[in-house]
């Protein structure tokens, strides 16, 4: 009989039409990390939200060190030890670091907030774990690294001694990662219990001792860490066998496609340019990527690239034609397809359905419409092609409104609607954002198989593994300018990472002939 | 369960796929919505006069019956303002500016009938038209406003029901031949301007209501056939979007502004255009600095319309239904503003009628429908339906 601190018993929970957790079982014992790996909508979050005391369970139940526990909000797991990281930060922004750490046990005499002793105690815990952090710092004003460190700080000055991770490293550097995981295993070497929640494959062969696998909501299993591989572990998590190296030809570059040259950006956040002289070439055949870590610009440059917002210098040449002063529709018209980088944002309108979706970009063409009226029949009939050859999985075909398609499908669909419109070059701003390891592997072979169509690819990413596979060419973005075109043959991820973090520059032809 | 779908959506009738569409749902809402104002206006009724409580409530209950020719003579206005709030809304404007685009339009409506003079089957006609384009003129400002400065379209519509509205009245009383000083409203206008009635005994009813009811359905068709109907919901849904896929958003918005102030403007144009069932009289217009109350009412029939031409074509009668039974309660000792409480609660209702029917639909789920919702969202990972033609 192993001795576990935390034992999840056949917990069941049912959402209106959907069973999120089917019989899931899960034990956690003292002193290690224990990943909880799934796809998107495999049931991880609600299983840790069931522990955290955010849902109750319909079945099963939780105990802590063998004893039944009855866990009814945030509070009681709080009292039994159980701290939470969630993915989307629940911080007060206006407040300082060290506010939102005390925030719901403020230490207090006759109702006025003692701050002194609660800072000492929280300096005390950084420097232990060396969370660097500034408590008087607001939150609005701190990086988002920081930000993290905020919330383990809080689990920690509340000394609980299990520690839920919801997918912590999506927002962090590479850099910032491997210091989050030394941490983590840190925490576990103490004694306290770490509970992470990912689907990075690699991060859990680094840092977990022991893995439980979720699928659509029913439990797997649970293995060890060190006597699997990451192969073993997809195929648990998808049901069949991923590839993870992106199967492509060396790259035949054609013609170039796109040229930007020394696009300027204004910032909406700060005096300073957002985007300053960037330039660069596209050329047939080829993926581009922009790497780079979120906030250097990427985001500024392609809604100036796309017609989305306006740049204040510089000239963009689109198949040799300039489209500088372009509106969106002509840059479409002239061969620029746009997978956006938020796609509830700017790639759907999720009230309207799936056919309605996919002649988004299209609805104006004589195909589509005569006289003004459109013509149903055609967008009917169009779309199931596009659902049935890009495989878009809905509740109701084309009728389904595509709010109610889960974020992978959505995906899909934004992809089948901009690689099946003529274009000559593909802008694809983060397409994997949030996704699956099925549906990224899916996505990225859609983004080579239009590269060797011919097609130019300019490839957007925050995710490392991606650029360094997907990718024939690397720029890397820093603070609004390239700092070093890389190829991602000869390349690490190291040095990818000092690029991007900019420790590391090189003057590449691309920055010189800028200015 | 698929093949069932499969089939019923080829035969075309399924109570099912009926219940699942977004109006029925908002019919649901309304119809909910309505039950609930109603009980409310019966316990306010109640409090007000225990003993007449029952009598006057069938007076607003079924009381517009008796006078149906009325409830449409009174609908016609409020269908029409009805309609340009919610078709802005479609866009996701809120054109509060009703009011003064329905007073622009009955005022250029009366210059016609005043000032210009011709043959009796066009007259009409030609002030209606002409109450058309002063409405449009009003939603155009705001429109133009918003579109070039982003000024945000509540602030400047509300200021022009004023500045509307002061005009008018000044333009009215600065005019000899529109207005009697001693009796301190207009004239009455010639019969060539009046528009015809429809001949109901006892009743103004005439062609304007259905004049509305057409224009609400060609707006219907407008909003779900044509490409600018699937511009202008998308930029309602989400104009980010909508400016992604290129479409003009600022045109857009001019556009749909002028749309929603000539629809206004008609409204104004068929409300002073009125034939009078006493020979030799007209409606007449009181410059007296109030704003127009069928603007505001439009909003309370979009809202209860869901924005949907044709749930407005309903609500709007609805409304005009209960405000003839109101004051018919009048008979039994009641006052006509009870009624005003009571359509205040309805809308009120149905603002957060669409949580109400959430609510009511996981009610109706947990108690019928389990099944069928769970086989559902399983089969989303298998099915594509790929046959739903």
């Amino acid at each position: 009989m192993e001795n576990y601190i935390v034992e999840m018993l056949n917990i069941t929970k049912e959402f209106p039409g959907i069973i999120a957790n089917d019989n899931i079982t899960l034990n956690l014992k003292k002193g290690e990390v224990h990943a909880l790996l799934g796809e998107n909508g495999a049931g991880k979050s609600t299983l840790m939200s069931v522990l955290f005391g955010l849902y109750q369970a319909e079945k099963g139940e939780i105990r802590k060190n063998g004893e039944v526990v009855k866990i009814n909000n945030p509070n009681d797991a709080n009292a039994l030890g159980i701290g939470m990281v969630h993915q989307h930060f629940k911080l007060v922004e206006i407040f300082t670091v060290l506010e939102n750490i005390i925030l719901g046990v403020e230490p207090n005499k006759m109702g006025f907030i003692e701050k002194k002793e609660a800072k000492k105690k929280v300096i005390e815990l950084s420097e232990k774990y060396g969370l660097a952090i500034n408590p008087d710092a607001l939150i609005e004003n701190i990086s988002v690294g920081m930000q993290q460190r905020v919330e383990i700080l809080k689990m920690l000055y509340r000394e609980n001694e299990i520690l839920i991770f919801d997918e912590p490293t999506a927002v962090l550097t590479p850099q910032e990662i491997k210091e989050l995981l030394k941490i983590m295993r840190g925490f576990a070497e103490e004694g306290k219990s770490i509970l992470f929640i990912t689907h990075k494959l690699n991060e859990i062969m680094e840092v977990a001792d022991r893995c439980t696998v979720l699928r659509k909501g029913k439990y797997i299993g649970t293995v060890d860490v060190k006597t699997t591989t990451k192969e073993e572990l997809s195929r648990m998590m998808v049901g069949r066998d991923i590839s993870f190296s992106v199967d492509k030809e060396i790259s035949k570059p054609g013609e170039v496609v796109l040229s930007v040259n020394n696009i300027t950006v204004a910032s909406k956040l700060h005096k300073n340019n957002a985007v300053k002289g960037v330039t660069f070439d596209v050329r047939a055949g080829e993926i581009v990527c922009l790497a780079g870590i979120e906030g250097n610009g990427q985001t500024e440059f392609v809604a100036a690239l796309t017609g989305l917002e306006k740049m204040t210098e510089g000239s963009i040449r689109l198949c040799g034609k300039d489209i500088t002063k372009s509106s969106i529709r002509e840059r479409s018209i002239s061969g620029m397809s746009h997978i956006p980088e938020d796609r509830h944002k700017h790639g759907l309108v999720l009230e309207y359905s799936l056919e309605e979706n996919m002649v988004l970009q299209r609805y104006w063409e004589s195909k589509f419409q005569n006289k003004g009226f459109i013509k149903f029949d055609a967008v009917r009939e169009y779309s199931e092609g596009l659902i049935k050859q890009f495989d878009v999985r809905s509740g109701q075909g084309p009728i389904t409104v595509v709010r109610s398609m889960s974020g992978g499908n959505q995906q899909k669909a934004i992809i089948a609607r901009e690689i099946d419109k003529k274009h000559e070059l593909l802008v694809a701003v983060q397409p994997t954002r949030g996704l699956d390891v099925g549906a990224i592997e899916y996505i990225h072979k859609q983004l080579v198989a239009t590269r060797d169509a011919g097609k130019g690819v300019l490839l957007v990413s925050l995710e490392l593994e991606e650029v360094m596979n997907v990718s024939d060419r690397i720029l890397v973005m820093y603070e609004g300018e390239i700092v070093g075109e890389l190829d991602p043959k000869t390349t690490t991820v190291q040095e990818l990472g000092l690029y991007m973090s900019g420790a590391k520059r090189n003057t590449v032809k691309e920055t010189n002939h800028a200015g | 369960m698929q093949d069932n779908k499969k089939s019923s959506q080829k035969s075309g009738f399924d109570f099912r796929s009926i219940t699942k569409t977004k109006g029925f749902s908002a019919f649901t809402a309304a119809l909910l919505a309505i039950a609930l104002g109603l009980i409310f206006g019966l316990i306010v009724m109640t409090l007000a006069n225990p003993s007449k409580a029952m009598a006057g409530f069938r007076y607003v209950l079924v009381g517009g019956f008796s006078r149906f020719g009325d409830v449409l003579y009174f609908a016609t206005p409020i269908l029409m303002t009805g309609l340009a709030v919610g078709f802005a809304f479609k866009m996701g404007l809120f054109n509060i500016g009703a009011s003064g685009q329905y007073t622009m339009g009955m005022f250029f409506a009366l210059y016609v009938g005043f000032m210009v003079e011709l043959p009796a089957g066009l007259h009409w006609i030609v002030a209606i038209l002409a109450g058309m384009i002063g409405g449009m003129i009003w939603g155009f400002i705001p429109g133009i406003f918003k579109a070039l400065l982003n000024v945000n379209e509540v602030i400047t519509s509300i200021m022009f029901n004023y500045i509307g509205m002061y005009l008018v009245d000044m333009w009215v009383q600065g005019n000899a031949t529109m207005y009697i000083a001693s009796k301190s409203r207009t004239n009455y206008l010639p019969s060539t301007v009046q528009i015809p009635s429809l001949g109901v005994q006892g009743s103004n009813v005439n062609l304007g209501i259905i004049f509305a009811i057409l224009i609400a359905v060609t707006l219907f068709i407008v909003l779900q056939k044509t490409t600018f109907g699937y511009e202008l919901k998308a930029t309602g849904y989400n104009k980010y979007a909508a400016d992604y896929a290129g479409m003009k958003g600022k045109r857009n918005v001019v556009v749909t502004m002028i749309i929603a102030g000539g629809l206004a403007g008609l409204g104004g144009a068929f409300a002073i255009l009125a034939p009078s069932a006493i020979a030799g009289s007209s409606m007449t217009y009181e410059p007296i600095n109030i704003i127009a109350a069928n603007g505001f009412n439009g909003i309370a029939v979009a809202l209860l319309g869901s924005s949907n031409p044709i749930g407005i074509i309903f609500s709007a009668i609805f409304i005009s239904h209960i405000q003839r039974g109101g004051s018919l309660a009048n008979l039994v000792g009641f006052k006509p503003e009870i009624i005003d409480v009571v359509i205040a609660v309805i809308i009120y209702f149905s603002a957060f009628a669409m949580i109400m029917n959430s609510a009511l639909a996981k009610f109706v789920k947990s108690k019928f429908g389990k099944k069928v919702e769970m086989a559902n969202a399983n089969a989303e990972p298998t099915t594509t339906n790929k046959e739903a033609k």
